[in-house]
């Protein structure tokens, strides 16, 4: 998957957890920058990328990620784990 | 949820929902939606369409009003809750506690779950509660005392939840998530957290018994599932969820599932399709001795391992019957004398077997049983019958069959359509009264709304002379068709391959497609004319699915066959019936198209020689549209 392809399913996830469609992700986007996505929000999704890619992140990573880009970041080296 | 229809279509048809202003049709189309397999974020966009319904209710379906007392974090389980629900048409309110406020909430008077007052109370709490009173080292006498303090101390909040708002009270079992301590011998050591654990849930079981409060045993489900489906050590260690957001629909499921029961709710009646699913292969085709069932071949154990499964269900109260396509007089001797047949005739409270559509047969079976529909689980291996039923009669539930037999008794049990709160000796005798009410021996009943069904199958035959590539198939419907064969003559491939190509002979081959998909080359006849008389056409074998019984094929089958007669320069068709054990249900075919006795002879066998002649036969009408293939 490329990034662009994951942002496009982070994007969808996270408008389905949060029911806001106006939702839009980019690289840069910090959690504080999306209005209602919460701790909770998180937790459900991380857990809905989890199930969607069949990945897993370490709770060390999904603590410390900075932006929506970390997330992206970790997920194609879990992918290309995964694959090879 | 395997036992729930897959959906493709989701965001769109919650679209067209959402957009739909009655709010009657609206919460039909979201109530069918809930009824289809949906992960975790279809069930969150679903309970969001659901919140925006009129809270106070909609088409007299009053919300129910149910809190949610936990010890970990639950509100990941309010979205499953809420379409378990919907796909039982009932709505709920919930209040979530705050996070391990349960018990000043309770006790509190002035709180806001005194003030939200309500009817249904589920308690979902950890075990790590408890274990924390707990060590390792601790003498069985400590353990036991310690465990009985928990299980006094849960049974002082049921009886307050009960005292202070009257709710039904349902406790959730202790989630199993301790690690082992010494291996397999944890549970042989009182204090281990494992075997703490199980102990607590026995006692548990126990007390909610003797206050009549219900068990919602997820322990046992993620025994079954793997703890891995429930428990998700990251999501604890985030935010102290103890079930993970994956596992919120199916906790719905069997949280709804007991309170349907304890309102009557649940189903009461398996129908049974025969061929396929009670026993491997097509009993009308392959006779009684042909069928796979029972020891001897793995198929048909498992096919037994249902009969086993369903067997277990109607000693507990479930009512039996059987829906068939087939010979009902095959059908039940079958039934009667296989040895292997773990089902017995007794069993069955009413059996149908006959080439009507299953929804039919089903509304004649809930009528003669006096049952409604809702009360009927149809089991059956064919999709299109599955879509059939689900699509004329929603309120029939219809458990999705995996392609496998040996997946049939785990998929039926994990559907959990007969789940009951308790078990009573009116349970143990349900059946005796159904089976001394209910006549099994079944006649047709005709309504109108036969057309109606087949006008809305949006059928289309499409037809052609039989080419190489079907010979494989054309073949087979030969050598394997006992039913729908007036003939019963069977050809090699290589005589099939001579019909093909040689000009006296015109080899038609029909396919049927319908709304549901493409049911393949499902018919196929072979006519010969003598050069002596170019004229007379004679049906040498016409065979046809049973699959496609009473879908008015046949008729379309002689429209094309007469033209093509015609169109050669025939001017009369011929037909030989002749009778076998297994093609009763062709025996009046022909007069029934018009046909007249060729003459008055009868042959030994039983053969009986049928005439048309074309000019005097007009096409029969029939919802099948027609294409050339």
């Amino acid at each position: 998957m490329t990034d662009d392809e994951l942002l496009t399913l982070f994007t969808a996830t996270l408008r389905d957890v949060l029911g806001d469609d106006s939702v839009a992700l980019s690289m840069v986007t910090r959690r504080q920058d999306v209005p209602n996505w919460d701790s909770f929000a998180y937790i459900n999704f991380i857990a809905a990328i989890e199930m969607r890619l069949k990945i897993r992140f370490a709770v060390a990573d999904v603590e410390s990620f900075e932006n929506v880009g970390a997330i992206v970041r970790r997920s194609q080296a879990l992918l290309a784990d995964k694959s090879s | 949820m395997r036992w729930l229809p897959a959906i493709n279509d989701f965001r769109d048809r919650l679209r067209a929902a959402q957009a739909t202003e009655s709010l009657a049709d609206r919460f039909e189309q979201l109530a069918a939606l809930s009824r289809c397999r949906l992960g975790f974020l279809e069930t969150l966009a679903l309970d969001r369409a659901v919140s925006h319904l009129d809270p106070g209710g909609v088409a007299g379906t009053a919300r129910l009003r149910l809190a949610l007392l936990a010890s970990s974090t639950v509100d990941q389980l309010v979205p499953g809750l809420q379409v378990a629900g919907l796909r039982r048409k009932m709505l709920f309110q919930c209040h979530v506690a705050g996070f391990n406020q349960y018990r000043q909430e309770l006790l509190d008077t002035q709180s806001s779950l005194h003030r939200f007052a309500p009817q249904i109370v589920l308690f979902s709490l950890s075990a790590r509660e408890a274990l924390g009173r707990i060590r390792l080292t601790d003498a069985r006498a400590d353990v036991d005392a310690a465990i009985g303090e928990t299980v006094a101390d849960i049974r002082g909040l049921w009886r307050h939840a009960r005292d202070a708002f009257g709710a039904t009270v349902i406790q959730q079992s202790f989630l199993n998530t301790s690690e082992l301590v010494f291996g397999s011998f944890d549970r042989q050591v009182p204090g281990a957290p494992a075997q703490v654990v199980r102990r607590l849930n026995d006692q548990l079981a126990a007390a909610a018994a003797e206050e009549r409060v219900m068990l919602l045993d997820i322990a046992q489900a993620s025994e079954r599932d793997g703890l891995d489906a429930w428990f998700d050590v990251s999501c604890w260690l985030q935010g102290k969820l103890e079930i993970a957001p994956a596992a919120a629909p199916l906790y719905g499921e069997l949280a709804v599932r007991l309170i349907a029961a304890q309102r009557g709710l649940s189903k009461k009646c398996l129908v049974l399709d025969l061929d396929n699913t009670l026993w491997g292969g097509t009993v009308g085709d392959d006779g009684i001795e042909g069928i796979v069932l029972g020891a001897g071949s793995p198929t048909g154990e498992a096919h037994a391992a249902l009969q086993h499964y369903a067997k277990l269900l109607q000693a507990r109260g479930v009512i039996l019957a059987i829906c068939s396509k087939n010979d009902p007089r095959i059908a039940e001797e079958a039934f009667r004398d296989h040895p292997e047949m773990v089902l017995k005739w007794s069993d069955i409270a009413c059996f149908v077997a006959n080439w009507d559509p299953k929804p039919r047969n089903l509304e004649l079976i809930a009528a003669r049983l006096n049952l409604g529909l809702d009360g009927l689980v149809f089991l059956d291996d064919n999709p299109v019958e599955r879509a059939a039923v689900r699509d004329a009669l929603p309120m029939v539930a219809v458990p999705e069959l995996p392609d496998d037999p040996a997946q049939y008794a785990r998929t039926l049990a994990d559907a959990g359509y007969f789940e009951s709160v308790a078990y009573t000796d009116e349970d143990l005798r349900r059946n005796e009264q159904y089976l001394a009410n209910a006549s099994r021996d079944l006649e047709r009943e005709r309504s109108g709304s036969m057309d109606d069904f087949l006008q809305g199958l949006d059928m289309t035959a499409e037809y052609g002379l039989v080419t190489d590539a079907d010979l494989p198939r054309v073949t087979q419907l030969i050598n394997k068709t006992n039913q729908f064969n007036p003939t019963t003559r069977r050809y090699a491939p290589d005589e099939v391959r001579g019909f093909a190509h040689d000009p006296r002979y015109v080899a038609l081959k029909f396919r049927l497609r319908d709304r549901f998909g493409d049911n393949g080359l499902v018919s196929a006849m072979i006519l010969r004319s003598d050069p002596a008389t170019p004229e007379v056409y004679e049906i040498d074998t016409w065979v046809m699915s049973c699959r496609v019984f009473g879908r008015q094929l046949e008729s379309e089958a002689l429209n094309v066959a007469a033209e093509a007669i015609r169109q050669r320069g025939g001017r009369v068709l011929r037909a030989d019936y002749i009778p076998t054990a297994r093609n009763a249900v062709v025996s009046d075919l022909y007069p029934n198209f018009g046909f007249q006795r060729a003459d008055n002879t009868h042959a030994a066998d039983g053969t009986v020689t049928w005439e048309l002649a074309l000019d005097q036969y007009d096409p029969r009408p029939t919802h099948i549209k027609r294409r050339s293939a």
